[in-house]
């Protein structure tokens, strides 16, 4: 099968260009990643980051044929050749297929992901009924790969200011938490002309979210907020 | 040339479960720390975990953690420490509730309490009877439990070194452990970190086997950091396989799908794990599900053309139940097995999934070595919790569900263990003049080999001859041919070699480097594996099919120095509960 990868090592190239590979699959190499391993194997300078190798770590988001996706689940069957491999768009690469997601994790901190309830701990659980719980479905599955964020037209002008899909999905998933108290501050930390409405519903995010999420959902349930609590 | 050195109170090796629970604690307690992980925290092997933590909470029917405790120690073969055990059982609902006051979205019950699945080994009343333990978050409770306990470090100003790679433990001659060398990916620099206290949570290293459950970076650096410092390895032969990993693809399928129901079908469509295991059923112990798996498989009632894998029934739950408690494995099966369980079922193999061993510790996760006449003398300064350690709560087989208790539970007493010593012994102690030497030395070999060893073809070998030789079914004359290869592996790692010398994420370094530490692993696996003449547990042997308590009712420790092998006692005695007396083992 073939390939043609972005390469780029800053110690030696003076610009990024694309490599051809050939490689010869076994039976057994069903997804992109297997393909990659056996790339690596015989030109061990290719660099690219890996874990789980069954899309829950989120360490190998790429651009496949143009599309941002995870490796680990992306099927060869399903790839045309050559199979044009590009680091995520839109942040510095650090080399080859591995970029810099300082801004995107930075993104993510900025909304401050995690519980906020100052009422003293009971003895046992905090009570929350299956509906409540419910509500969580769909936003505490991200992976953090930033498929979604580095395909969005709105974070590629401004990630230094506009949270981007998956920072906003996670700052929905608290707002949308019964046992979470900052539903108001939260929401006026996006209240702003860049964080939260740079969002133009473009729905790249939702397109290529490797575990089926849909950030824009979140988004438009938080504005919704916002316009509820001005009226 | 000298390296950088940077002071810390604590250096934290590995941001998974058990990292990110020690981390909290020290960095809560203000003290300066330092969490150095491969990989982004959430990236850690603990988000693949699927099917729950283990806690009598008692949600669903009434329970209790002396039955935990008894089903923990009927688990381990009885070579579990009860001390451990006791402890960790005593402590699991208080570490559910911990987790859950942190945002942790677990699956509710009516009440609004947290839902528990029974899961395998696990029951009411002292064998009686499954019961419903695991607290859960559907079928992703790792992943729900990793971005909860990152999130809380987010939130207490936790300070990591994300890509940072740690290469050796820095030991003075007193034995004293005063941190580590590590690099960071990105640049390819090396610093030391100066620690008062180092805390290993490296986890597993179940990559040295061909058919694994587990991620790529499961390399067992804090093994291989270990024993190149002179610290044995601890029962290195107990390794679990996990009955249902997809057949060919090796990704897990939670138990949890049997918690809820499914069951396994020889290709005859026979429930077979009646015959083996007839209170219990579907829901015994791992290493007997596996070994009957593993039986119908060789007896020629396997499924398929090849009659080489076991069916996983789950349809007969329906379409709604497999949605709303299974969605991750409906998702993996599409993917990885091209079967939709809500009609067919999943093609699963016995698959390596889970390392009992490891760096020895006691329940407050101070590592503890033989010194003088004593078993368990405390290594000053160094500590170990999660996979890589080995307290010993899970003996000769690890109970479903216990790994994520286990993590939760020894990350928080390492921490509090940490916190402890740090208050009794300020101020750093002098780094020894050859602090760097070793990582040095490994680089240098590394940049200037030529014509060496591929890592690729090295790596590939050693986990060919794992799982030939020491697989669910070990025999004599297998294992001896096995330590021979292991040893001609272990040369070849000796003198591998990289094309790419860049110094710029250079991920051919890191992969060799990770394979020095798998080599050491693979290496105590077979050795342990070979000279233990009994069957216990995971460690099945054709020549001695029975467990025997007056010769092996003991822990291995595993030496690099001379590939070297010494024992200690089992711990017997809980803290407060009667001693759980080793008996027959029947699910």
């Amino acid at each position: 099968m073939r390939f043609s990868v972005y390469r780029y090592d800053p110690d030696k190239d003076s610009k990024p260009y694309m490599k051809d590979y050939e490689v010869a699959l076994e039976p057994s190499d069903r997804m992109l990643l297997d393909a990659l391993v056996r790339i690596k194997a015989l030109d061990d300078s290719l660099s690219l980051r890996r874990s789980c190798r069954e899309g829950v770590c989120g360490s190998d988001a790429m651009n496949i044929n143009g599309r941002n996706g995870l490796a680990c689940i992306t099927r060869l069957a399903d790839l045309k050749e050559p199979v044009e491999l590009r680091p995520l768009p839109g942040l510095p690469v650090i080399r080859d297929l591995v970029v810099d997601m300082s801004q995107f994790f930075k993104q993510y901190h900025s909304i401050k992901p995690y519980l906020q309830n100052t009422a003293p701990a009971p003895e046992k659980e905090r009570l929350q009924s299956p509906a409540e719980r419910e509500e969580l479905d769909g936003l505490y599955e991200c992976i953090l790969c930033a498929c979604c964020s580095t395909s969005c037209p709105s974070f590629w002008w401004n990630p230094d200011k506009f949270v981007g899909p998956a920072g906003l999905l996670a700052a929905y998933r608290f707002i949308a938490d019964t046992r979470d108290q900052a539903t108001s501050e939260r929401l006026d930390d996006l209240e702003d002309p860049y964080r939260l409405f740079r969002c133009h519903s473009i729905m790249n995010c939702v397109d290529v979210c490797p575990k089926g999420l849909n950030p824009t959902r979140a988004i438009g349930r938080i504005k919704e907020l916002m316009v509820k609590r001005m009226v | 040339m000298s390296l950088p050195v940077r002071k810390f109170d604590a250096v934290v090796v590995g941001a998974g479960g058990a990292g990110l629970r020690a981390a909290l604690q020290l960095s809560e307690a203000g003290l300066k720390t330092a969490v150095l992980s491969k990989v982004f925290p959430t990236r850690s092997h603990t988000v693949a975990a699927q099917g729950g933590i283990g806690a009598s909470l008692g949600n669903m029917g009434e329970d209790s953690w002396l039955w935990h405790m008894y089903d923990t120690i009927k688990g381990s073969d009885y070579l579990g420490d009860q001390d451990a055990i006791e402890f960790m059982c005593r402590m699991a609902p208080q570490a559910v509730y911990e987790l859950e006051h942190f945002g942790m979205p677990f699956d509710r019950n009516d009440d609004g309490s947290v839902y528990q699945r029974p899961f395998g080994g696990h029951s009411q009343n002292f064998g009686e009877r499954p019961v419903q333990r695991s607290c859960c978050a559907a079928d992703r409770t790792g992943h729900a439990m990793l971005h909860t306990l990152y999130q809380r470090n987010v939130r207490a100003n936790t300070l990591f070194f994300v890509e940072w790679m740690a290469l050796d433990l820095i030991r003075d001659a007193s034995g004293q452990v005063l941190g580590v060398t590590a690099m960071e990916m990105e640049t390819g620099e090396v610093w030391i970190f100066h620690a008062r206290a180092t805390l290993f949570a490296t986890g597993g290293a179940g990559r040295i086997y061909a058919a694994s459950t587990n991620a790529f970076i499961n390399t067992g650096d804090g093994l291989g950091m270990a024993a190149r410092a002179g610290i044995p390895l601890e029962d290195m032969e107990f390794w679990q396989f996990h009955p249902t990993g997809v057949a060919g693809a090796g990704v897990l399928i939670t138990e949890g799908v049997r918690g809820e129901g499914g069951y396994l079908l020889n290709k005859n469509g026979e429930r077979f794990m009646e015959r083996y295991a007839p209170t219990m059923k579907d829901l015994a112990s791992r290493d007997v599900v596996s070994r009957a798996m593993a039986t119908e498989i060789k007896e020629g009632r396997g499924a398929g053309k090849e009659a080489d894998h076991i069916l996983l029934k789950l349809d007969h739950l329906g379409a709604e139940v497999i949605e709303k408690r299974l969605p991750g494995i409906r998702e993996i099966a599409r993917k990885f097995a091209n079967v939709d369980p809500v009609k067919d079922p999943i093609p699963v193999v016995p698959t390596c999934h889970y390392q009992m061993g490891g760096i020895p510790t006691n329940y407050h996760g101070e590592v503890v070595v033989p010194r003088g006449g004593e078993h368990a003398a405390v290594v000053p300064g160094f500590y170990a919790a999660g996979e890589c350690g080995c307290a010993s709560v899970h003996g000769a087989n690890r109970l479903g569900t216990n790994s994520l208790t286990d993590l939760l539970v020894f990350g928080r007493a390492s921490g509090e263990s940490v916190i402890r010593y740090l208050r009794e012994n300020p101020g750093h102690k002098d780094l020894p003049g050859d602090a760097a030497d070793l990582s040095r030395a490994r680089l240098a070999r590394l940049d200037g080999q030529a014509g060496g060893e591929s890592v690729h073809e090295v790596g590939a070998e050693m986990r060919r001859t794992m799982q030939a030789h020491c697989g669910v079914f070990r025999f004599p004359d297998m294992l001896a041919e096995g330590v021979r290869r292991m040893q001609q592996v272990a040369a070849r790692a000796a003198r591998t070699g990289i094309a790419d010398k860049s110094r710029t994420f250079n991920t051919a370094r890191i992969e060799a480097l990770e394979l020095d530490n798998l080599v050491e692993v693979a290496m105590a696996t077979m050795v342990s594996a070979d000279a233990r003449h009994e069957s216990r547990g995971a460690h099945d042997r054709s020549d001695c099919p029975k467990r025997d308590d007056v010769n092996w009712l003991k822990h291995s420790l595993w030496y690099k120095d001379g590939s070297r092998l010494a024992y200690k006692p089992v711990n017997l005695t809980p803290l407060t509960a009667q001693t759980f007396e080793p008996k027959v083992r029947a699910y």
